[in-house]
């Protein structure tokens, strides 16, 4: 890991979500010496140089959180680099089958790409995918410097299956998204924030955007 | 290939880190943040921090350390002692713990575990138990306040059945103490680890009983659990994580690999 140049003045918003893990997001960008805020103002998300959107949960119970918060159109019409980190990930395709424990309606995302989150395929395996598993990936943007088959830190039970946005790759049972792109939107389904050196350095190639 | 893990456990007391022998003579190790710190570093692949006094105690776990492990470690980590509600569990996950670990408090109100599980995700609702082998049933029973000897006492559970319990309830992820191992370190109940493997469809972390690295080899081989818990031998430097490691390798055991980042890795630009 390269030391982060701290004359530099991006600024950071992580969106509040209402999630649980926005803490460690935050404390994993403060670890590489850029500010954050934390913030739902409409204002402040649209003057962010670069936006995170975190999440752990379900997604039906994400999806209400940024509803009630009149946040959809915003992160909508974003144009600067937006990175979704897991749920966030998730929420940032056209529908998930992860309602509440029992649900089994799709509920609709964000739609700021096209896809579909689906309960994991993991032909027999466990679920969740719980633990630390290798990425392979086209050593592009947010991989920049990350060896192919680098372990990173995964929990899900839903996942979007590969297609034609897939950044990066990840195999428990079947392949399935270990990142997604479109335009300014990044996604990973794994948590930079607790993988050690390697997502630090995925940070900070998001942040260099 | 998704890596077994290797899991450091901290006892918390009084916010000092604290290893007794079968739940009991407690004594301290030392602070929790340089220590959750240095096994980050020595390559630990999650870490599990339980107040063991909390639930005994009708409090909940101290939580001004959550936040400062969670600003300088890197790797997951799990939160347990004393929780018993939604709001309990809420305000460890924002001070950035990834999951929490209720034990006493599902026994008592098994509801919680559904509640958890709906609010916050299978993901970060992880089951404790502490199952006790009773030679003269020949049965593995369920114990609860096992921080506290003169408050633990037998549940009305058998370790299969809650097992199976807590996973129709929401559970993401079950820790198993075997305490008549624990702290001994003659080795994981593979045989009893085995028999809960097989009830067990969720991620399985065997604990109690680690002295030496074969033992970790026999409960990934023999028991495929997902994770592997110790204490006293990782504070006490009787097993140094990397050497583990290399050892379950060379078994066929998949383990987490650190690699080195390329020339192309770079700091944030000006």
């Amino acid at each position: 890991m390269s030391v982060v140049n701290t004359n530099q003045r991006q600024k950071i918003v992580i969106v509040n979500t209402g999630c649980a893990n926005i803490s460690s997001v935050r404390f994993a960008l403060e670890r590489l010496g850029v500010e954050v805020d934390v913030s739902d103002d409409i204002n402040v998300i649209n003057s962010a140089d670069k936006v995170f959107l975190p999440g752990v949960g379900t997604a039906s119970a994400a999806m209400a959180s940024i509803k009630q918060k009149g946040l959809v159109s915003t992160l909508q019409s974003l144009t600067q680099p937006v990175l979704g980190v897991c749920l966030g990930m998730q929420l940032m395709v056209e529908t998930s089958a992860e309602g509440g424990f029992q649900g089994t309606e799709d509920i609709g995302c964000l739609s700021l790409m096209p896809g579909h989150v689906a309960r994991m395929e993991a032909n027999g395996l466990r679920l969740p995918h719980m633990g630390w598993n290798t990425v392979t990936h086209s050593n592009e943007s947010l991989f920049k410097g990350i060896p192919q088959d680098t372990y990173f830190y995964f929990v899900h039970s839903f996942a979007v299956p590969e297609y034609e946005h897939t950044l990066a790759s990840c195999t428990y049972g079947n392949a399935f998204s270990a990142a997604i792109n479109k335009n300014n939107f990044y996604g990973v389904q794994f948590h930079p924030e607790r993988s050690g050196e390697a997502g630090a350095q995925l940070l900070t190639n998001f942040v260099n955007l | 290939m998704l890596a077994k893990r290797i899991i450091p456990c901290l006892d918390v007391r009084d916010g000092k880190v604290v290893k007794g022998v079968q739940f009991r003579n407690h004594e301290i190790i030392g602070d929790i943040v340089p220590l959750a710190e240095q096994y980050a570093k020595a390559g630990a692949d999650e870490l599990v921090f339980y107040d063991i006094t909390a639930s005994s105690d009708a409090r909940v776990v101290d939580k001004s350390w959550v936040s400062r492990i969670a600003q300088v470690i890197d790797i997951p980590f799990c939160v347990a002692g004393g929780i018993k509600s939604i709001e309990d569990a809420g305000r460890i996950l924002e001070m950035g713990a990834d999951k929490i670990s209720i034990n006493s408090p599902a026994l008592n109100n098994p509801e919680l575990i559904n509640a958890l599980h709906d609010v916050y995700g299978q993901q970060c609702v992880v089951i404790g138990i502490d199952s006790f082998y009773n030679q003269d049933t020949n049965q593995y029973e369920v114990y609860k306040f096992t921080g506290d000897e003169s408050r633990t006492q037998k549940s009305q559970w058998q370790t299969i059945d809650w097992i199976k319990e807590v996973q129709s309830r929401g559970a993401g992820e079950i820790v198993l103490n075997c305490m008549n191992q624990d702290g001994v370190r003659n080795g994981y109940d593979v045989k009893q680890l085995k028999a809960v493997r097989e009830a067990c469809n969720v991620p399985l972390i065997a604990s109690g009983g680690a002295g030496e690295i074969s033992h970790f080899t026999d409960v990934f081989q023999q028991a495929d659990v997902d994770g592997a818990l110790a204490a006293s031998v990782f504070h006490k430097n009787i097993i140094n994580i990397d050497e583990l490691k290399a050892e379950l390798t060379a078994n066929g055991v998949p383990m987490r690999k650190r690699h080195g980042l390329t020339a192309q890795a770079e700091g944030i630009n000006p």
